[in-house]
């Protein structure tokens, strides 16, 4: 039953994929803007400006490019990018697994924080602690990852320079690495200097993603626990003899993790939207960034083959999150 | 019985004033309306007079008064209260003038998003069936949607005029605007009021604008302001990657990657426009959270 409903959505997402492609593929050659202009020095010959148009196949009618571009990425061809001039697939595999280092860091974060917070609140209720944490996390709910990110450049980058301002991995650490996941491998080869520096690149937009997230989780989080410490079973408990601590952490967050899974689930894809930006500020190698370049280089096969990964990415994590709301909840799981 | 049909007519317009007053009278009590819509009045007034505020042409480059320091710090000019940037354009200046462009992203903006959005919100929410199926697929979708990467590709839309710059963010805010009115839509169509209505024989766009759209109005003010604080930011991030109007025109997004730029020789050049920035965003948030406070009789008690 849960294989076939997963089965159903996979189809579903393939479905909705397949129209966001067809909407940015139409859109992209409709708006202004040519690639071949942007790539060519001024003062190219109409006949060399034609030439490059057949060789990326932008000659062709919309139907019949669409259908060339499906055709062609049903077999695992994504293109060439234009503007790099390299294979979109090994451009990819190149930087999706930065941004993902990056993204998941900040997931950790903002849940273990997010967490922290939202466990202190419901320790400190009733407490003169309890306002004031919660006005603390009402700000930090205000400010959007763009805002954080550049308060940290001003922050730790100049006024107090600890971390590196932009960049992956210092050129001195570039060393023979395997797979394209450097934090991933130089700590699993226990290059430990080299995972520092990785480390240090990542701290400032790992924040900057995280902070905002953590500020979510902490909030939605601490609303559940206050509903759900006032139940029977924690009354029992109580009378027990159960620290307040082991009250909220083994009975209480039990009963009152689902929502914030969901919930978490959401925004884990809009802290991916939002490696966009971030990774420009910290001018940091992952999709993000190749993405807005691909933008104003009217970059067409880049920006489909991105287009596709990001979406790709979100269905994944959404269906991730489904079943996990459904393990942590045992009344969906049998039903 | 002569009484009671006489008198609705006349007391008609009195509550009605009341109710209105009695909104305002709510509305202002709230500190975060006060205070947020403050700064945005403010803003309001700078965007207008800008020229007039101004101490210097925003646009006017001297590389001889480069990067200088905001007053009060060693190095500045008398003259450039704020600093200048590396092509000696006066900092301040230049962020008078940016909030012609924020302001006017946010009002457009989010009035397109909220027009459309809360039209076919209505037709959605009333008519559950035909048009409510064919309707709710996009803002369905746009929830697994973050803000940002849509908004990258959309950057590149339409030309760097202004008019065509409030794009981006409306065509992304009006399905949130979409999906909080088809939900308060459906909720109030099954409600006794709007039978009533029905029985009547009042038609449907009658009973969709006279009768559903003014209780839904509460929760539509308050969205209103939060998507104008999201269309500064998007316009914001849309300027500082390049994206935006054309770079001769003064943007808090533009000065911000300027600033980026220069951050080690000028921090003012990066930190004047980013605390306006926020600010502005903040001040939009509190106007819209105090707003449905105020508005919300839920919420009041």
């Amino acid at each position: 039953m849960i294989a076939f409903s997963i089965l159903k959505r996979l189809a579903m997402a393939a479905i909705t994929l397949f129209g966001v492609a067809v909407i940015v593929f139409v859109l992209l050659r409709v708006v202004p803007g040519d690639p071949i202009a942007m790539m060519i020095s001024p003062g190219a010959s109409p006949e060399s400006i034609a030439a490059l148009r057949a060789q990326y196949g932008l000659d062709a009618s919309l139907p019949m490019q669409f259908l060339v571009w499906l055709k062609a990425v049903a077999t695992g061809d994504f293109g060439t990018s234009i503007s790099l001039r390299r294979d979109v697939l090994g451009l990819l595999a190149e930087r999706l697994p930065a941004t993902l280092e990056l993204a998941f860091a900040a997931l950790v974060l903002a849940i273990l924080l997010g967490g922290a917070v939202a466990v202190a609140g419901t320790l400190l209720r009733r407490t003169p602690g309890e306002p004031v944490l919660d006005t603390i996390n009402g700000l930090f709910l205000a400010v959007p990852d763009f805002v954080w990110a550049l308060a940290l450049v001003l922050l730790l980058g100049v006024a107090f320079p600890v971390f590196p301002l932009s960049g992956r991995i210092d050129p001195v650490h570039q060393v023979d690495f395997a797979t394209p996941f450097y934090l991933l491998e130089s700590l699993l080869r226990l290059r430990f200097s080299t995972a520092a520096d990785i480390a240090a690149h990542m701290v400032m937009p790992v924040l900057a993603l995280g902070l905002p997230l953590a500020a979510i989780i902490a909030r939605v989080l601490k609303g559940a626990l206050m509903e759900a410490m006032v139940q029977d079973y924690i009354l029992l408990a109580r009378l027990k003899g159960m620290s307040s601590l082991r009250l909220v952490l083994q009975e209480a967050l039990r009963n009152a993790i689902g929502p914030t899974i969901a919930l978490t689930g959401v925004q884990f894809t809009f802290l991916i939207g939002g490696t966009v930006i971030v990774e420009r500020i910290f001018a940091y190698p992952g999709i993000g960034n190749m993405a807005i370049d691909a933008v104003i280089n009217r970059d067409l096969p880049l920006i489909q083959g991105l287009v596709l990964a990001f979406g790709a990415l979100f269905i994944l994590i959404n269906l991730l999150v489904d079943m996990l709301v459904v393990a942590f909840n045992p009344r969906l799981r049998h039903g | 019985m002569a009484d009671v049909t006489a008198s609705p007519p006349l007391a008609l317009p009195a509550p009605r004033r009341s109710a209105f007053a009695r909104h305002l009278k709510a509305m202002l009590r709230e500190p975060r309306v006060a205070i947020g819509g403050g700064f945005i009045l403010l803003l309001l007034l700078v965007a207008i007079f800008a020229p007039f505020l101004a101490p210097k042409d925003p646009l006017e480059q001297d590389l001889m008064l480069g990067t200088l320091p905001p007053a009060g710090y060693a190095g500045a000019e008398p003259g450039y209260w704020l600093g200048t940037d590396d092509l000696g354009r006066d900092v301040l200046s230049r962020v008078l003038y940016g909030t012609r462009v924020a302001l006017t992203v946010a009002f457009v903006a989010a009035g397109l998003a909220g027009l459309i959005g809360t039209a076919l919100g209505l037709i959605a929410g009333w008519d559950g069936g035909r048009a409510g199926r064919g309707i709710s697929p996009p803002p369905g979708i746009s929830v697994g949607l973050p803000p940002g990467p849509p908004s990258v590709p959309l950057g590149a839309l339409p030309g760097s005029r202004l008019p065509s710059r409030t794009a981006p963010p409306a065509s992304i805010g009006w399905t949130r605007f979409c999906r909080v009115v088809r939900a308060e839509t459906q909720a109030q169509a099954s409600m006794d009021y709007v039978v009533a209505a029905r029985t009547i024989g009042f038609s449907r766009l009658h009973i969709l604008l006279r009768e559903i759209l003014p209780n839904v109005a509460p929760a539509l003010i308050a969205l209103v302001s939060l998507e104008m604080g999201i269309a500064v930011i998007v316009e914001a991030i849309l300027s500082f990657v390049g994206l935006s109007v054309s770079s001769d025109t003064p943007t808090w997004g533009g000065m911000i990657a300027q600033g980026r730029q220069i951050v080690y020789q000028g921090w003012w050049v990066l930190v004047v426009p980013l605390t306006v920035l926020f600010a502005t965003v903040l001040a939009f948030n509190q106007l819209g959270d105090g707003l449905r406070r105020a508005l919300d009789p839920v919420m009041r008690r």
